[in-house]
This record gives structure tokens, C-alpha cells and sequence, in this order.
């Protein structure tokens, strides 16, 4: 079994059944990347793994236990499994290296010290140690984000998720949180990565899969579900890609 | 020979002025005291309202929660829909009909501690559900419980736009403290009513007693921007140099 296992996934938003009948599973290891149209239901998916949305129905297993229940385990679980946003999502109030401690301190309770140095070590890796004194506000697009996914690495987590990193970056940073994100997969960190950005998927994953009207409408290795895709529908999402 | 305006003042200050001083000290402590109180009050109701209550919490807990909140909202309807005048009214007479003396100032206090946390409750409020849900969510990415997100990433900014209000309702406790007169807490309402009597001199004594409270929120209202000020932190960063080379 994977480390994670999706099973029967459901999730409706009144009468509107968003993903229906999700399943796979991810090893160890994987670098999975999600594609497909808008409103296809991939940030709800990703959002029902981390259950900032909860499943209508279905299991979601993670290294073979079913997640959920009481706050304090669904927190415990959180822990274990990070979320990078498309918004960022740092906190305003507090600085660069406040961001990344924040977690460390409250969740896991390390000393300050620790997750002082652990902090720096992770933002050093995303190349902004630099600025540890700096407020989100104060810095562009790229830069919050690889703060973003340095906050998530001071939880050492096992599995981390991207809901579109780069889209609400200008052109010329989204090769700079990319980057970080490839340098994260050659090191064999597990990752479920939402995107837009075909190259990339094609390039850093191990299974690409393409979601459509919230069905896993195809999945398969990037080679293939790139050069030869099966399914008529990732067909056409794909020659809309390449052609503009 | 008849004295003018100004001269009448005057003396009525010389004559009156350790009272009216009394009064001002009397009427800065209450409002300060109540406000703050008022304060603390309203930001717990605040709190209590906006807890999610999640469907995979413990029935025991989802009944609490909802008791609370229930609570909290029968209080905050009720004391932003009644006049502070009748409150005082009610609370210092009701009490005392059933034998409990508190004193007039305890009395005043109490009313405006109540007045202000219904008000502020709403403020708190509003200002928790205006701080993007993102704030939230990057919370709870990392695992951080309800409580740890709303003290140390929501409130803090939710404070900045909740200072103004809080301002506002300072400066109102400080003039509301004059209707307090019907619950006996006269201190500068007396001491102007002694002196405009004496001497039948209304219009300068009440003019004194305007000039007293209109200072009184003049000086709040800067303390309060001075504060709105600090809260907006420093505009530029320091570059952590050492860590330039990597
Ligand atoms: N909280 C919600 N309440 C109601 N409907 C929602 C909610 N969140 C998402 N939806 C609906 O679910 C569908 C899928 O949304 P989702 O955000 O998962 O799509 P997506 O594949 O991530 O799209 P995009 O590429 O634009 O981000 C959409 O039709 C959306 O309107
Ligand atoms: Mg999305």
C-alpha cells in the first residue's frame, strides 16, 4: 500500500458533486503532478487530502491509516503532510523567519533555538536567508512563495502538496519557485503537485494525472500520457495546450 | 459691577476648581475602568462567536460551543438594544430591591464594562471574519489548532482595524458617563450643578464642564492615533548580510 490511498473519493458541494469516485494511490517517493481544465476539481481534491475540505464520502488512507476524526488528530495528520497555496497564504503579521518558525515552535514544540536553525537551514535552501527580517508584504511573488514552501519544509513533512505554486506568479519568477520544486523531487521528497505548467509536469513527475468533470480521466507516466495520451478528452486538453 | 463671561469662569474655578478636578478624575477613572473591563469582555465574545463549530467534534463539545454562542448573542442584543441610562437604571435599583448595595461607581462601571464588551463583541467579530481565509488555511496546512491560529496570526492583525472603534467607544463612555447621574455617579455633574446653583450662573458652569470633557476626548483621540501609528511597524527591512554569500 502507498503512503497515501485514496478510496471512493466523493465530495459534493450541495448538489454539486465536485470529484466523483476519486481513487489512486502515490508510493513513497512519487512526484505525482494533476492537470487539467479549470473546475475539473483538482484544488478540491488536493484540499480533501489535506481536509480543508471534508470528503461527502470515501477514504483517504495515509500510510495505511484512515485520516480524520478528533481536530487533534486531523492536526496531528497536517502536520505530517504540507500544503503549499497558490496565494501563499504567510502570515502578514509576522516575518520571514517568524513564517517559518511559526510551526516548528507551536505545532512540533522544538525550542526556539532549533527551529531557529532549522528555519534557516530550509529558507537557506530556497535561497532567501537573506531575508529573515522582511514582512510578506514586503516581498514579490517568487520570493513568498519559496518562503511558502520553506515554512512547509521546517515541518519536515512527508508528503507535500502544491495547489498551482505558480500561477499567480509573474512569467519571469515562475522558474525560480520551479526550480526549488525539482530540487525537492531529485531529493525524493513525496509530492502531489496541481499545475499548469505541462513542461514542468512532464519533466518532474513520476505519474502525471489528468483530471476532468471530477474524474481521474487518465493516468499514466508522463512520457506516455504526454507523446501518446489514450483517453479522447486528454487528447483534446493537451492539443489546446500545445496549440495555445 | 458686573463681571463678564470669562470672569465669571474664572471664578467659578477658583471657587470650584478642586471639585471639578475631583469630578474629571472621577469620570477618567470609570471610563477607563469600564472601557477596559468592557474591553476584555468584548473581545472573549468576539472570540466565542467566531469558533467554528465542526461537525467532527464531540457532541458534548458542539452542545457547549453552541451555548456559548447563544449566550454571547442574547447579551450582545440586548445590552445594543436598550438605552445605558435604563441599564444603569435596572442593574442599580434592580440589585438594590433584592438587597444587594453596590456602590455608584462600581455601578457605573459595570454598565459601561457591559455596554462597551456587547459593542465591541460585534467589532471583534467583524474584524476576525475580515482577515483573508487564507490567514486561516496556512494555519491549518501546518497543523496549528483553532485557538493558535486566532492568537498569534488572526488577532494581532485583526487589532489594527478593530483600534478605531475602540477609540470611538472610549470617547463615548467618557460623555456617556454624564447620564450617569440618574444612578447617583455626579461627581462633575454635581460639582457643576453646585456651582451654576450658587451663584445662577448655568451657562458658564456648564460651559466649563464642556470645555472639561471636550479636552478629555481631544487627548484620547491622539493617544489612540499614536497608537494606530505604532501599529503599523516598521515600512523597511534589514538584509540578513550573512547569509548573502549562499
Ligand atoms: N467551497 C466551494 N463551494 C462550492 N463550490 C465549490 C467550492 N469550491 C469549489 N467549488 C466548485 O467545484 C468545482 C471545482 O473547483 P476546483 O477549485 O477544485 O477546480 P480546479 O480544477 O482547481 O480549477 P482551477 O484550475 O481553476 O483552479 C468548481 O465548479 C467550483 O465552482
Ligand atoms: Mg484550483
Amino acid at each position: 500500500m502507498g503512503i497515501i490511498n485514496v478510496q471512493h473519493l466523493r465530495k459534493a458541494f450541495g448538489n454539486h458533486e465536485v470529484l466523483k469516485d476519486i481513487d489512486f494511490s502515490i508510493d513513497k517517493g512519487e512526484v505525482v503532478c494533476i492537470i487539467g481544465s479549470s473546475g475539473s476539481g483538482k484544488s478540491t481534491l488536493l484540499r480533501c487530502l489535506n481536509l480543508l475540505e471534508i470528503p461527502t464520502s470515501g477514504t483517504v488512507y495515509f500510510t495505511d491509516e484512515v485520516i480524520g476524526g478528533s481536530q487533534k488528530k486531523i492536526n496531528e495528520y497536517r502536520s505530517k503532510v504540507g500544503m503549499v497555496f497558490q496565494s501563499f497564504n504567510l502570515f502578514n503579521n509576522m516575518t520571514v523567519l517568524e513564517n517559518c518558525m511559526s510551526g516548528s515552535r507551536k505545532v512540533l514544540k522544538r525550542s526556539k533555538e532549533e527551529s531557529r536553525v532549522i528555519s534557516i537551514k530550509y529558507l537557506k535552501k530556497v535561497g532567501m536567508a537573506p531575508y529573515i527580517n522582511a514582512k510578506p508584504s514586503q516581498l514579490s511573488g517568487g520570493q513568498k512563495q519559496r518562503v511558502a514552501i520553506a515554512r512547509a519544509l521546517t515541518m519536515e513533512p512527508e508528503v507535500l502538496l502544491f495547489d498551482e505554486p505558480t500561477s499567480a506568479l509573474d512569467p519571469e519568477m515562475v522558474g525560480e519557485v520551479l526550480n526549488v520544486i525539482k530540487e525537492l523531487a531529485k531529493e525524493g521528497l513525496t509530492m502531489i503537485i496541481v499545475t499548469h505548467e505541462m513542461a514542468f509536469a512532464r519533466d518532474v513527475s513520476t505519474k502525471t494525472i489528468f483530471m476532468d468533470q471530477g474524474v481521474i480521466a487518465e493516468s499514466n507516466e508522463p512520457e506516455k500520457l504526454f507523446t501518446n495520451p489514450k483517453n479522447p478528452r486528454t487528447q483534446a486538453f493537451l492539443s489546446r495546450f500545445i496549440n495555445g | 459691577m458686573e463681571k463678564n463671561i470669562v470672569e465669571w469662569i474664572i471664578f467659578l474655578l477658583q471657587e470650584y476648581g478642586i471639585y471639578f478636578w475631583k469630578g474629571t478624575l472621577i469620570t477618567l477613572e470609570t471610563s477607563i475602568l469600564g472601557t477596559i473591563l468592557g474591553l476584555i469582555v468584548g473581545f472573549l465574545l468576539g472570540i466565542i462567536q467566531s469558533t467554528p463549530i465542526y461537525p467532527e467534534d464531540s457532541m458534548a463539545k458542539r452542545v457547549y460551543y453552541k451555548m456559548l454562542k447563544g449566550i454571547s448573542n442574547a447579551f450582545v442584543h440586548i445590552f445594543r438594544g436598550t438605552p445605558m441610562m435604563v441599564q444603569a437604571m435596572v442593574l442599580y435599583y434592580g440589585l438594590k430591591q433584592y438587597g444587594v448595595n453596590i456602590t455608584p461607581f462600581s455601578a457605573a462601571v459595570l454598565v459601561i464594562m457591559l455596554n462597551t464588551g456587547a459593542y465591541m463583541a460585534e467589532t471583534v467579530r467583524g474584524g476576525i471574519i475580515s482577515i483573508d481565509n487564507g490567514q486561516f488555511e496556512g494555519g491549518k496546512a501546518l497543523g496549528m489548532p483553532h485557538f493558535t491560529i486566532m492568537f498569534c496570526v488572526v488577532l494581532p492583525q485583526a487589532f489594527r482595524n478593530i483600534i478605531p472603534e475602540m477609540g470611538n467607544l472610549f470617547i463615548t463612555n467618557i460623555k456617556m458617563t454624564s447620564v450617569l447621574n440618574v444612578i447617583g455617579f455626579a461627581e462633575l455633574y454635581f460639582a457643576t450643578k453646585t456651582a451654576a446653583n450658587t451663584y445662577y450662573r448655568y451657562f458658564e458652569a456648564f460651559l466649563i464642564t464642556g470645555a472639561i470633557y471636550f479636552i478629555l476626548c481631544t487627548i484620547f483621540t491622539k493617544l489612540l492615533s499614536v497608537l494606530e501609528k505604532k501599529m503599523e511597524g516598521k515600512k523597511d527591512y534589514e538584509l540578513a548580510t550573512e547569509y548573502l554569500a549562499d
